[in-house]
């Protein structure tokens, strides 16, 4: 299918989609911006989500033919132009970012039109598109500040969309607020760290850096700019403990920039910080980069998922409670990512795909709850088995995903996780995924058994009566739920992708 | 020790102004100022950017107008002639990356390896950092903008700015009624 | 006639059929329970075709998930054996349901029905799994499955026994059984159950495998090995074709009829001998028997104190695989069947005796065996049975634990085999004696209890009876799995 796609695409096209699939919804953000229709604005998303869709299968010919995709902008060649380089690893994730994309924007009509004033639907779905075409941008990128520029870019859309969160819960704008200077200080860190790697190789893309460095060696310089790297960018990840702006964010955001945000832009620094570190410098010869696994993300990544479950079991509001849990996910790929192995790296990898999957469907669930009823609290969720079925079982499926029950994706990132861990032999780190995902189990519980073991209560002395949130909700919903228990079945295209992703990264220079 | 002063002392201001800028990040309690303490930290790097750029003897990049060869039109962010290539591996070639000072590219005067091309022995300063910083100055307009139209909102839905009264106030929200 | 590999599927696939058949039809409750039952005797056919070939091994793939996960089934004797249990209990278990359901009139049958198909689809899962990944998908869909059973009344009580009966089920499986999988698929390379045991073939040292052998115990909840316990006298909340479905067809027996699994192909009596952790297993196992029949003399209601009974017996089984030796599985083997029949009796009669009076407490009950002659025949004999008396089925896998316990030098254990008898003497046959050598006017009927309530309890009893004269081709049937000689134990 991939092929055909290809074939009836012009030549012009394919030959620029590594550009084309981040300019265009760049382009079509300022368009969105000045129609008066939030209808019309979001038509402009769809045609920007469908186009990014259509570049992302391009580009999944092309790396399957070519291996890697180096797309030169404005024709100057690397080291002294901008490269976008497409290889096995960010392939994946533009894919998935492609996807969320796509399903959110569905998603995006009736909620948007529920929470948003009409006046500024144009400027939120600009911003969207403006933060949509900035997280592709992070993933595509070959050079080290135009990562900056691009994580600033999406990072301030991101800001003004959260904040548009204001209309429903005033504490979107103070959340919005401490996530703009965190994630400023984070951003600004980073490109501390890209200016010392700059002074010490004299060049800004990542592969020449990265042969420059093997030649040279490492220095205190390179070791700094490591540091600055990964708090920069862990910040954006929400890795423990520079975690503390995502669930104020997540939690008052808008129903659908809390969907998308969950399932891309914390993944998308997390590649970014895959890449850096494989890609920049080669953890075999950098002895304080082997040290950092251990050290930093392996023990991140384990106090990580014990503090946010253990966080998320004490919360009361459901999507505070998803999003703690979403710091606790995050933990699993820090984990996944300080084992230092082929394996540990591609269950990182399979968890973040496998995770925006799980998360997208809850907090999409929850959006659709929300939008029939106004969700605060687990007790606002009772008796929803019953009045919203189709909701609710789209988040029961997720919701045990998340624990890691078979017959869902959930339970084949936890397999492939621990077998990974075990081939290190951190007996203890097994011990700590076991136990967040009993503590996953605790609230997650919690939940389904407000859902389907209460009953609704009676609003304005009248039962409720069943009701269905529209099908641009339910389809996204549904289709997200169905791929967490396919995904199981069949689990060869995403357990590969993520091998052939780790395998590119780690062994391929 | 004096030689190390004297070449770098250029970062002294910088660290000065970015721990500076971070701790009124940090200890204000009022949010108009803690854009103010971002600013500072963000103008920090800025100037630490423009600090490598500077070479010791250089010029500014500009081409002169005899030199026939291939002088680009310089609007691509990465630079275009060869003459920034001398410059950008003037620095890649360090020579002292082993030392313990850390290597800083624009500072290396005696080290330069003029390059090859005896009719571009002229040095020139690295224009590159310049252009990086035009775009990091830009981000934090941008954020400073965005930042205070937050605050602006903020203060109509709270009528305050003050960090303190504003966690009262959400954190009230949240014990209302726990479970 | 067919293939075996459509039988093995077929196995699975009747009673998932029958389900959802039995969801459309809920408007019509006669077609509905006529599907339940004929999907039942189907089902019934199709295991007695798998018992048929069950010594050739067939095999088939059930999916593959990613290279080198898949769900597999491999059929064998005691797969076969379980899966034959548990078809034929359902079929008489659901005749009983009907009556009670009907008798009680309760609420919710379409999802009573359907529950139950799911759940004994999950149980034929576990029965017929070839590999661990297997076996742990199927045990959890059976968790699932019999949660809406558990919390079927719907009450504050029911849920809080079926908010325990998760917890307990759920954390043991994902904390303590599914790392034990991986760790074995780490180990081995592979999950799948071999003959002389996976662990065994591949090296693995005693103590990492003493450590993997206590996961295991403990996190098959199911076995109720104490302290894993409680799940199962809080689960008596449900109505009691469920508790006679739980204890006697389908939940406990998966539970023990994995650890008896595990023992034999993943680990192997001569591994299992050898490792640190199998005597203070045993030990646990001696003590869970024991203290599981003392607690059952102090409780009144009649269903709790059959559920420590079970808990008790299940122990049996946990004992037989502690012990290493061969024998003494078989033994372990044996009590699967001889227990289900035995205890499902019970069961039923309490639920019959409910049905006909609304009583629930021995002390209640009696004189009633003057009014109720047949179902106190029937319960007496399942109370023998458990009891371990001949000419009743479960006297067999008494004598062979003994002479397991014995032939592997845990001599003493012998002792907590014998104190359970005569402690089950004291707990079960009080309420036979008190009801039939009471007067007869120290209680009277509310109404008679309907016949199909009676009937299963009845053939159930006169089952154990039978079985006992099996023995000769259920252990011959049962030889070659544990690689005993006709020489061997016991000679008949």
């Amino acid at each position: 299918m991939i092929d055909l796609i290809a074939s009836l695409t012009p030549d012009a096209i394919v030959r620029h989609a590594p550009v084309l699939i981040v300019a265009l919804p760049l382009i079509l953000a300022p368009i969105a911006a000045i129609i008066p229709s939030g209808r019309a604005a979001w038509s402009i998303s769809l045609i920007a989500a469908l186009f990014v869709g259509w570049m992302a299968l391009i580009l999944f010919g092309q790396v399957a033919e070519h291996g890697v995709i180096e797309y030169a902008m404005g024709g100057w060649q690397a080291p002294l132009g901008i490269v976008y380089r497409v290889d096995a690893l960010n392939l994946q994730v533009l894919a998935l970012i492609g996807t969320i994309g796509l399903l959110c924007v569905f998603y995006a009509l009736p909620t948007v039109s529920d929470e948003i004033d009409g006046k500024q639907q144009p400027l939120f779905y600009s911003a969207f598109l403006i933060c949509f075409a900035g997280l592709l941008g992070v993933t595509i990128t070959g050079d080290a500040f135009n990562v900056f520029v691009f994580v600033e870019i999406s990072s301030l859309a991101t800001y003004a969309l959260i904040a548009m969160g204001a209309g429903k819960d005033r504490r979107a704008l103070t959340a919005s607020y401490n996530y703009l200077v965190l994630g400023t200080i984070g951003a600004t860190f980073f490109v501390i760290g890209v200016g010392f790697l700059y002074m010490a190789t004299g060049t800004l893309n990542m592969a020449d850096m990265a042969s420059i460095l093997a030649e040279n060696g490492h220095n205190r310089v390179t070791q700094a700019a490591f540091a600055f790297i990964v708090v920069g960018l862990g910040l954006k990840a929400a890795m423990f403990p520079l975690h503390v702006w995502l669930p104020n964010a997540y939690a008052t955001a808008p129903s659908f920039v809390t969907a998308f945000l969950a399932s891309t832009a914390t993944k998308v620094a997390f590649y970014a910080l895959i890449r850096f570190i494989y890609g920049v410098y080669h953890p075999e010869g950098a002895g304080f980069v082997m040290m950092a696994f251990t050290w930093v993300f392996a023990v991140v990544g384990v106090i990580g998922m014990l503090f946010a479950s253990l966080q998320a079991v004490f919360q009361t509001d459901p999507r505070r409670l998803l999003a703690y849990s979403s710091v606790a996910q995050v933990g699993y790929m820090m984990l996944g990512l300080g084992l230092g192995n082929v394996a540990g790296l591609a269950a990182a990898l399979l968890h973040l795909v496998n995770h925006a999957i799980m998360k997208g469907t809850l907090f999409m669930a929850l959006g659709a709850f929300g939008l029939k009823f106004g969700i605060r609290r687990i007790s606002d969720l009772n008796g929803l088995g019953r009045t919203m079925p189709a909701a609710a079982i789209a988040f029961t499926v997720a919701g045990i995903s998340l624990v890691g029950v078979p017959l869902t994706i959930g339970f084949t990132s936890k397999w492939y996780l621990i077998l990974a861990v075990l081939e290190r032999g951190w007996w203890w780190a097994v011990a700590a995924v076991i136990i967040s995902s009993l503590l996953a189990l605790a609230y997650i519980a919690r939940m389904l058994a407000a859902i389907w073991m209460e009953e609704a209560p009676k609003r304005d002395g009248k039962p409720v009566q069943s009701t269905r949130a529209p099908w641009m909700v339910l389809a996204p919903m549904s289709l997200l739920a169905f791929a967490n228990v396919y995904f199981f079945f069949n689990a060869d295209p995403l357990v590969s992708l993520a091998q052939r992703a780790a395998a590119a990264v780690m062994v391929g220079h | 020790m004096l030689e190390i002063i004297s070449e770098r002392f250029v970062y002294i201001p910088i660290i000065i102004l970015m721990m500076t800028g971070l701790y009124v990040v940090i200890s204000t309690g009022n949010l108009v100022k803690r854009m103010v303490g971002l600013s500072l930290f963000q103008t920090s790097v800025c100037l630490m950017y423009i600090a490598v750029a500077k070479v010791f003897g250089g010029t500014p990049p500009i081409l002169p107008e005899a030199h026939g060869d291939t002088a680009s039109d310089g609007s691509d962010h990465s630079g275009g002639a060869d003459h920034t290539v001398v410059q950008t591996d003037h620095g890649s070639q360090i020579v002292e990356m082993a030392s313990d000072h850390g290597a800083d590219s624009g500072h290396g005067t005696e080290a330069v390896s003029h390059v090859a091309d005896a009719a571009h022995a002229a040095l020139y300063s690295n224009p590159l950092p310049h252009v990086l910083i035009l775009t990091a100055i830009v981000v934090g307009v941008a954020t400073l903008a965005v930042g205070l139209a937050l605050v602006v909102r903020i203060r109509e839905a709270y009528g305050t700015i003050e960090d303190d009264a504003l966690n009262a106030a959400d954190y009230s929200v949240e014990t209302g009624g726990t479970e | 006639m067919y293939s075996p590999e459509v039988s093995l599927a077929l196995a699975l696939a009747i009673p998932a059929f029958g389900g959802a058949l039995v969801a459309l039809l809920g408007s019509r409750p006669n077609v509905r329970e006529a599907v339940t039952l004929i999907a039942g005797v189907l089902l019934v056919f199709n295991v007695a075709h798998l018992v048929e070939i069950a010594h050739s091994n067939p095999t088939l793939t059930l999916a593959t998930l990613a290279p080198g996960l898949e769900l597999t089934f491999k059929l064998e004797p005691l797969g076969a054996l379980f899966a034959a249990v548990a078809s034929g209990l359902w079929v008489v278990n659901s005749l009983y349901s009907i009556g009670y359901m009907r008798g009680n009139k309760e609420k919710n049958q379409t999802r009573f029905y359907v529950s139950f198909c799911i759940a004994i689809m999950s149980a034929m899962g576990v029965a017929l799994s070839g590999n661990l990944l297997t076996l742990f998908v199927f045990y959890e869909v059976l968790t699932l499955s019999t949660f809406p059973l558990v919390t079927h009344k719907g009450d504050a009580k029911a849920k809080r026994g079926g908010r325990i009966y998760l917890t307990i089920l759920l954390g043991t499986s994902i904390g303590l059984l599914l790392p034990a999988v991986i760790a074995t698929h780490f180990l081995a390379g592979s999950t799948d159950f071999v003959a002389g045991g996976l662990l065994a073939l591949n090296d693995v040292t005693p103590a990492i495998a003493g450590v993997l052998l206590v996961m295991f115990a403990f996190g098959i909840g199911k076995a109720a090995l104490m302290p894993i316990h409680p799940w199962l006298p809080n689960a008596m909340v449900a109505p009691t074709p469920v508790s006679a479905f739980l204890h006697a067809v389908a939940v406990v027996k998966a539970g023990v009829f994995s650890i008896l699994k595990v023992g034999t192909y993943i680990f192997g009596p001569a591994m299992i001998a050898a490792v640190p952790t199998s005597e203070p297993l045993a030990w646990i196992a001696g003590i869970s028997i024991v203290l599981a029949s003392v607690i059952a003399l102090t409780k009144d209601n009649l269903k709790e104190r059959l559920a420590f009974s079970t808990i008790s017996q299940l122990s049996y089984v946990t004992l037989a695989v502690m012990l290493g030796s061969p024998l003494a599985l078989l033994g372990g083997a044996l009590q699967i069947v001889m227990h289900a029949w035995g205890k499902i009796t019970l069961f039923m009669s309490a639920g019959a005796i409910y049905t006909a009076t609304k009583f629930t407490n021995v002390s209640q009950m009696r004189g009633l065996g003057h009014h109720m002659p047949w179902l106190f025949i029937a319960y007496t004999l399942g109370a023998l049975s458990i009891i371990g008396l001949p000419p009743l089925g479960g006297a067999w896998p008494k004598l062979f634990l003994i002479q397991g316990a014995w032939d592997a030098g845990h001599g003493i254990l012998i002792i907590a085999l014998i104190a359970s008898s005569l402690l089950n003497v004291a707990y079960l046959l009080p309420l036979p004696i008190k009801g039939f050598f009471e007067p007869a006017e120290t209680v009277a009927l509310k109404k008679p209890a309907p016949m199909m309530v009676i009937l299963p309890p009845v053939i159930t009893a006169a089952g154990v009876l039978i079985l006992f004269f099996l023995i000769g081709p259920l252990r011959d049937y049962l030889m070659p799995v544990f690689e005993l000689t006709p020489s061997a134990g016991v000679s008949l």
